[in-house]
């Protein structure tokens, strides 16, 4: 199992699920997360037990996997953006009976049907909750392949350990670009029977809902739900740091403009730029101490997305006062090219005779 | 003389009160399935989808395992139970505004793919929940509160007769309209609940009993008159009695409705 393989992003995805235990994918046809739906159609059904369904709609998709999770199945969805907008009513359900599930979203331009090129533009969506009510959604974003097989498999457990939903926030690049990746070893699953609906047997039935009329029940509950998305603040976060020890300029950003970001300071650090990376991997929690904790030494910080600010709310919260904030970013599905961003990076590092002043 | 039991609260019922109105049909269609749990000796492997309606505490009454679904969406939760569960018994329990407005794209698809579940159909002519207003199922001319000059089919369409869209989805096995507005349409109602579970257990895929219901506050009439409404005038538009039922030998040989 610890042999290479060279797969596309959106298959990795399945693959990864499908070895991490998913038995239960329900999905609608959406460009660019098609071969995902696709790969699964083939590959879950080879399994004992593995159901596909190819859905009526994102709607009835997000519904079949409460359904299906909830008698203790690993169950798993897909879309692009529109489709996961109309997920939201689903997920928001999911965080309130609490109940596991893993939710790809391979993110294409918007808003409204905008294009089928690659954005990031769902940011706020996905790290806000999306749907309606006070919840969270713990937010993965891969920047290679082979984080695509690690945090998929990752995302099941954390659905498990905290039964929310997770999601796998993506973009159309990274569904298509192909590299080799090594699936690792699942962990054995660890999700306690009594949080399994299977018929009562002989003993007590049971029931989920989210429906608490009285409101200091509602209350209470959504206190509950506070105090483990506080637990997963404090535990979870994930970031990458790249060349950031000596960094006069640190770069933030997730996901494919990661990897632009990467391939601009590839260009700037031979020509003499302190230039480095930090990468949130959980986008939501964000990590929000660790890049604090970089203003020690970094005083200027560049907030880079294929959106137009969306994620530099959260790098404001971390930073804030501590150092000075700049952005950079493209909307509606265009992936600026690492010279681009270079040049961005270039003017600014020697604005003032050296990290410019304005945020 | 000693006594003799001939009427007991169903095994499958939780004692607690019903929070329905005086006259409410939904009580009597819970006890219904309640004393069919009991026959089938299914409580221990039935799992129920409730709705968004009245009926969305069902778990207060129903001595069975359920989830809640999102309003109209019982019978994608109920088809992701039932893939991952194939021996239990699956049912979902809707309201008019439930299956056949919000969500008919869940349930028009579920009955054609066949889903091996049944699905409970309580149509009282109005959103009971919501206070009363119009559902697709109101009947021509009824008043409600957002179709205050009685349903027109110039504004408003005529009523959504689900159990005949319905019978012509090739995945369907049984549909048949019932009705609990008197002692003999309760019977029936009873036998065509457990007549669609028992097709189920014996992996006979899609069935449906519509139940004509009464809903006296929203109608704003006396339970008896509630019930009398049922038969003068539900009845016209959607008339009682099974729609379509492909007996199993026919099923066997793969013989859909739809050939017949
Ligand atoms: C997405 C959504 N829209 C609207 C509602 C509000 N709502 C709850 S029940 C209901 C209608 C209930 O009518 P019906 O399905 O006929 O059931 P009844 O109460 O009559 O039994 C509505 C509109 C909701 N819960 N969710
Ligand atoms: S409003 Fe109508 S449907 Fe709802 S409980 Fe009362 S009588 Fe029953
Ligand atoms: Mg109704």
């Amino acid at each position: 199992m610890t042999e290479k393989v060279l797969m596309s992003g959106n298959h990795i995805i399945g693959e990864a699920a499908i070895r991490a235990g998913c038995r239960f994918y329900a999905g609608y046809p959406i460009t660019p997360q098609n071969e995902l739906c696709e790969y699964m159609s083939e590959h879950i059904r080879e399994q004992e037990g593995g159901v596909f369904i190819q859905s009526e709609s994102e709607i009835a998709a997000v519904n079949m996997v409460e359904g299906a999770a909830s008698t203790g199945a690993r169950a798993m969805t897909s879309s692009s953006s529109p489709g996961i907008s109309l997920k939201q009513e689903g997920i928001s359900f999911l965080a309130a009976c609490e109940i596991p599930a893993l939710i790809v979203n391979i993110m294409r331009g918007g808003p409204g049907l905008g294009n089928i090129r690659p954005s990031q533009g769902d940011y706020f969506q996905a790290t806000r909750g999306g749907g309606h009510g006070d919840y969270r959604t713990i937010v993965l974003a891969p920047a290679t392949c082979q984080e695509m097989a690690d945090l998929t498999m990752d995302a099941f457990d954390l659905a498990d350990r905290y039964r929310t939903p997770v999601m796998l926030l993506a973009d159309g690049m990274m569904g298509q670009m192909m590299e080799p990746v090594v699936f690792k070893e699942p962990k054995p699953r660890d999700y306690p029977d009594m949080f399994m609906l299977r018929g009562a047997g002989g003993g007590k039935s049971h029931f989920i809902r989210g429906l608490l009329l009285d409101q200091l029940e509602e209350e209470e509950h959504n206190w509950k739900l506070a105090r483990k998305y506080a637990i997963i603040e404090q535990r979870e976060t994930r970031c990458e740091y790249f060349q950031t020890e000596d960094a006069d300029v640190v770069i933030v950003a997730y996901g494919t403009s990661a990897r632009v970001a990467k391939g601009a300071i590839k260009r700037l650090r031979p020509m003499g730029m302190k230039v480095g990376l930090f990468r949130p991997i959980t986008l939501w929690p964000f990590p929000m101490n660790e890049l604090r904790k970089l203003s020690e030494k970094t005083k200027y910080f560049l907030d880079f997305e294929m959106s137009l600010g969306q994620m530099i709310d959260d790098v404001r919260l971390a930073l804030q006062g501590y150092a000075d904030i700049g952005f950079f970013g493209r909307p509606g599905g265009v992936v600026p090219t690492p010279v681009e961003l270079a040049n961005i990076i270039e003017q600014r590092y020697f604005k003032n005779n050296g990290p410019e002043k304005r945020g | 003389m000693p006594m003799k039991k001939i009427f007991s609260k169903p095994a499958s019922l939780k004692d607690a009160p019903f929070h329905y109105c005086p006259g409410c049909g939904h009580s009597i269609a819970h006890r219904l399935l309640c004393e069919a749990f009991d026959e089938l000796d299914i409580r221990g492997i039935a799992i129920g989808v409730p709705p968004a309606g009245c009926a969305v505490l069902a778990y207060n009454y129903l001595d069975v395992d359920m989830i809640e679904s999102a309003h109209g969406r019982g019978p994608a939760v109920a088809t992701g139970i039932k893939r991952m569960l194939p021996d239990r018994v699956v049912f979902s329990y809707q309201g008019d505004g439930d299956l056949a407005a919000i969500g008919i794209a869940e349930s028009f698809h579920a009955a054609n793919r066949g889903e091996n579940i049944s699905v409970f159909f309580i149509n009282n002519a109005v959103y009971g929940m919501t206070g009363g207003q119009m559902a697709p199922t109101t009947t021509m001319g009824q008043r409600t509160t957002t179709s205050p000059l009685g349903r027109s089919k110039e504004l408003e369409g005529h009523p959504v007769q689900v159990c005949e869209l319905f019978s012509h989805l090739r995945g369907t096995t049984y549909i048949e309209r019932c009705a609990v507005n008197t002692p003999a349409n309760i019977l029936k109602t009873k036998k065509a609940i457990l007549k669609s579970l028992q097709y189920q257990i014996d992996k006979r895929g899609f069935t449906l009993v519509e139940i004509l219901s009464p809903c006296p506050t929203n109608w704003k009439m006396s339970p008896v008159e509630a019930c009398k409404w049922i038969s003068d005038v539900m009845t016209k538009e959607f008339p009682l009695g099974v729609m379509k039922d492909i007996p199993s030998a026919q099923q066997k040989k793969g013989v859909d409705a739809h050939e017949q």
